[in-house]
């Protein structure tokens, strides 16, 4: 389609954003804007920015909702701090989102939105178009809304519909600017539009009008950007969210297992579409019950845990409060359970849409007595899979409670993912007891793993009770006794630290040793990896540990935090991660560099940072 | 994939109390009214034609819900209020498996209110023992959401101030498909409706009137005792009339929109004018009335109030399941992995 005389120019990666109100289909551009990247080849990863209101005033800036993709040539770790390319469809778009776009960047607006009613909505005193407060940007006027009517004129559709597809006109635009191929739009029209022939023509021509509009412009000098496929490893890819993974990877789980894979759950941003997507796969045997209440959630689970299937229970942090007495019930209990955490910026309600690293100690501590539990944390969109997979197996081979900790981020973020073979994941042998098992004590260890053995109702010859109260060991009668009670305490924290004999040994990516070793957790993966590889290249003695496995942590930690001079621990928190190492490893000086924005890190404040510490004498 | 069960057409063992008798020493209290529906569960359970190994007792917190302890089956002491939903976990993991579930008026009806409405309301076929003593007795004597008002309890020294809930009116009004009242004084009656519960299909309510000789002794005794029940006990039979009385003189009759106690024989009333018990009927105004009957004015009704059809979740849910499984093409997970957009690289 380039056929025309214009300068290609190669970008090794772009950050594009999309910001409109939140009934202009803004998701569904940077998603459609996505696909066609992904068939490029592109390595990529994406963010949508969405206010918690479903929709909030028009034009207003508390309505504006954007969907941020980085997509390159280089492998891509984060959706990109700051935009190459703004594309705003109306005034409030352009004021909140001016200070997410690079100096220099471009910023693309329908001009016919820019009228005095819709600036004083977006608390404009003055026409920024007009005014030269973009002065700095390379700004193209499109008067979208009237190119958009008029591409589809002759097809005789009524002027608000028109108007709903003015985001297809922006994306045809963006189609032009970086070369891409209309196949994959098509399809989706094609697809979502079956019943409605029409819409299909009106959507496909409205496309096509804002590429050829593109051409046309002035300002573009004819340049367009191509961006060559990455590198990535020869397979299968797919494009996934943080929570789908989540959700398939313990669909892949239960698979494995051969347990029956049972969700209790009740909604809650940004954790809902967990459940929701557990929900369509019936055909795989999934059960869903949407509970009455967070604390049903979890004890629908251990219920149906109890009688025999891999149970899990999907929330954010407002709902793990909730259910942190049913957790201690799980390990009292001794049962396997995987309770993901999907966080959102805290205390109390918070800002649910905003994500934030903060219930790290709540899933380590937020039990009476002495409750130890399994933590691990995913840290990408795509590996949310790889680690619920783990959750389940842990928490089933372990017979434990487990919690999964991803965040908002993770969980709405997306990125290409590469598709594994379900019988190429490590096996899950859950120590179920057969029937009429006549050495069956409902308290009786696995001598290793000192796990205690699953035992189904249904199953001749193993009636038992368990329940809340403390345990006899061995026998599992209720029991008062001062030493057995102490013994049963120590078992449990025990099962849960020799954990860390079955998991991977932490890896640390740069030298072995230095001058800092960054270390961090979760989400923040991508942004870490690529600071402290900026930092390599520029010659510093940097290193960069990120954990998976929270508790237990990995056995190598110590020997790992002996071989730098200095350590820094961020986090999107005020400090929770630290807090748990200082607590561990009093020997180690860790810093700290803590952000609670609701906002993730950005590489720039990182390297500043890092660089800061390292002049420090 | 799915869970153990054993085949239940195999033919059944005989069984007897014997085998449902756990060897842990019953901790209540002598005189507790949970003797006897101990005693009454563990004579039903071998009568229910199911295999002991299928059947599974839950409860949430307090004195009734050390229950799960005394019965050899499958058990799960929960923890406070949460019986209804550890049961419908239980339950919707593995429908063959034979739930009951042991509560009390605090664990149910307090801290436990939201799952015991939503259990009834979805209809899991669960069978729930509800002890309804009027009071807290683990915790030693405060009051419950069924105590009277005016009843002056640890908590309420100047009497509590509170509206009491009547079980019946609230299950009924959670779109409850089952309910039956018995009381813990009467072992005969309490088989009865087990064995009604046990039959119904979809969550089976039996609230038992159960006396705590500590912290309430004689509760119910306006019920229960010798010289009253006579007159203040009305065993409901499905399709006869509903009559009650030491000499079998007095019956209900609706008088407008209104339930009546009257004298057969006085005033022209005859036995014709006395409702015939219907426990089937979907409609659940005569249901609530009759649940909602206490003496002086009126007696209570015992038995089994309401009884009516209505498709369970885990049935629905098996056969959603089992449809998906037929026509999606989505068959393991690996074919959910491909599925959709997907590119080779």
């Amino acid at each position: 389609m380039t056929t025309k005389t214009q300068k290609v120019v190669e970008l090794e990666d772009v950050v594009v954003r999309f910001a409109g109100d939140s009934g202009d289909g803004m998701q569904l551009t940077g998603s459609l804007f996505s696909d066609a990247a992904a068939i490029a080849g592109n390595d990529f990863a994406t963010f949508p920015d969405y206010p918690s209101e479903i929709r909030a005033p028009q034009g207003t800036i508390a309505g504006v909702s954007g969907f941020q993709i980085h997509f390159g040539h280089k492998e891509i770790y984060t959706p990109g701090d700051t935009a190459d390319v703004l594309f705003a469809m109306n005034p409030a778009p352009l004021k909140k989102n001016l200070m997410w776009v690079k100096p220099g960047g471009t910023i693309i607006v329908d001009t016919d939105t820019f009228t005095d009613k819709s600036l004083t909505k977006a608390e404009y005193t003055s026409n920024p178009l007009e005014d030269g407060s973009l002065k700095e940007y390379n700004v193209i006027k499109a008067p979208i809304s009237t190119l958009t009517k008029k591409s589809v004129e002759d097809l005789g559709l009524d002027n608000k519909m028109i108007l709903k597809s003015r985001n297809m006109f922006a994306l045809g635009i963006m189609f032009f600017l970086f070369n891409r191929k209309f196949k994959t739009a098509d399809e989706f029209f094609e697809q979502k539009f079956k019943s409605d022939p029409l819409l299909i023509e009106s959507n496909k021509k409205i496309l096509r009008a804002g590429y050829n509009f593109a051409e046309t412009i002035e300002a573009l000098n004819s340049i367009t950007y191509i961006v060559e496929p990455a590198e990535l490893k020869k397979g299968k890819y797919r494009n996934i969210t943080g929570n789908v993974a989540t959700a398939w990877g313990l669909l892949a789980a239960a698979e494995r297992s051969g347990r029956q894979l049972f969700l209790g759950s009740y909604p809650i941003t940004p954790a809902s579409e967990i459940l929701q997507e557990l929900s369509k796969h019936k055909s795989l045997g999934a059960k869903v019950l949407q509970a009455e209440d967070e604390i049903a959630g979890i004890v629908s689970a251990i219920g149906a845990s109890f009688a025999g299937s891999f149970a899990v229970t999907s929330t954010s942090g407002p709902g793990l409060s909730l259910k942190c007495e049913a957790i201690g019930l799980a390990v009292m209990t001794e049962l396997p359970i995987v309770i993901v955490d999907v966080q959102r910026a805290g205390p109390s309600t918070g800002m649910p849409t905003k994500s934030e690293q903060s219930d790290l100690l709540q899933a380590l501590f937020g039990r009476n007595g002495e409750a130890q539990v399994i933590v691990i944390a995913a840290s990408s969109s795509s590996n949310c899979f790889y680690y619920a997979y783990e959750a389940a197996k842990l928490a089933m081979e372990h017979m434990t409670p487990v919690i999964l900790l991803t965040d908002g981020c993770l969980a709405n973020g997306s990125e290409v993912f590469r598709i594994p073979k379900v019988s190429e994941l490590p096996s899950i042998k859950p120590p179920i007891v057969k029937a009429n098992d006549t050495d069956y004590r409902p308290y009786k260890r696995d001598p290793e793993k000192l796990s205690r053995s699953w035992a189904i109702p249904g199953t001749l010859g193993l009636r038992h009770r368990i329940g809340g109260l403390e345990k006899e060991n061995i026998f599992g009668n209720v029991s008062h006794d001062p030493e057995n009670h102490q013994l049963m305490c120590e078992y449990r924290a025990e099962k849960v630290r020799r954990v860390a004999n079955y998991i991977k040994p932490q890896d640390v990516i740069g030298p072995e040793s230095g001058d800092l070793l960054v270390v961090s957790w979760g989400s923040t993966y991508g942004v870490m990896i690529e600071a402290v590889k900026e930092m390599q290249e520029q010659g510093k003695k940097v290193s960069l540990a990120h954990f998976h496995n929270i508790n237990p942590l990995p056995k190598n930690t110590a020997e790992i935090f002996s071989k730098y001079k200095k350590i820094i621990v961020p986090e999107l928190n005020l400090g929770q991660f630290v807090l748990y190492l200082r607590m561990y490893f009093q020997q180690f000086k860790f810093e700290q560099y803590n952000k609670i924005q609701g906002l993730p890190f950005m590489v720039k404040e990182l390297v500043d940072k890092f660089n800061h510490l390292l002049d420090e004498k | 994939m799915g869970n153990e069960v054993t085949d239940v057409k195999k033919e059944l063992p005989a069984l007897t109390k014997e085998d449902f008798k756990s060897d842990q020493m019953v901790k209540w209290c002598p005189g507790c009214g949970d003797h006897a529906i101990l005693s009454s569960f563990q004579k039903v359970l071998p009568e229910l034609g199911v295999r002991k190994e299928n059947v599974v007792v839950v409860s949430g917190i307090g004195c009734s819900s050390r229950f799960p302890y005394y019965v050899k089956t499958y058990g799960f002491h929960g923890i406070h209020g949460r019986a209804a939903a550890l049961s419908s976990g239980v339950k919707i993991s593995n429908p063959n498996l034979h739930v009951w579930m042991v509560t009390g008026d605090g664990d149910s009806l307090a801290i436990g209110g939201n799952h015991f409405i939503h259990v009834l309301r979805r209809n899991i076929d669960i069978n729930i023992l509800l002890f309804n003593n009027r009071i807290y007795g683990l915790t030693k004597g405060q009051y419950s959401p069924t105590t009277p008002t005016g009843r002056k309890t640890k908590s309420s020294p100047h009497g509590t101030i509170e509206h009491p809930f009547n079980v019946g009116e609230l299950a009924i009004g959670a779109q409850g498909t089952f309910f039956a009242r018995a009381v813990d004084t009467n072992p005969k009656m309490i088989i009865k409706v087990m064995h009604e519960a046990a039959k119904h299909k979809g969550t089976s309510l039996i609230e038992i009137l159960q006396n705590c000789v500590i912290f309430y002794n004689n509760v119910h005794s306006a019920i229960t005792s010798k010289e009253t029940k006579g007159e203040n006990q009305l065993h409901l039979i499905h399709g006869e009339p509903m009559i009650f009385g030491k000499n079998k003189d007095k019956g209900i009759m609706l008088k407008g929109t209104q339930l009546q106690a009257v004298h057969i024989g006085k005033y022209g009333v005859t036995e014709k004018d006395i409702l015939v018990h219907d426990e089937t009927t979907y409609d659940s105004g005569i249901h609530l009335m009759l649940a909602k009957m206490a003496p002086p004015t009126f007696p209570v009704a015992l038995g089994v109030i309401r009884s009516v059809k209505n498709y369970t979740y885990e049935d629905k849910l098996e056969s959603i399941i089992e449809t998906e499984k037929e026509i999606s093409s989505i068959k393991c997970v690996d074919d959910l992995l491909n599925s959709g957009k997907t590119w080779e690289i």
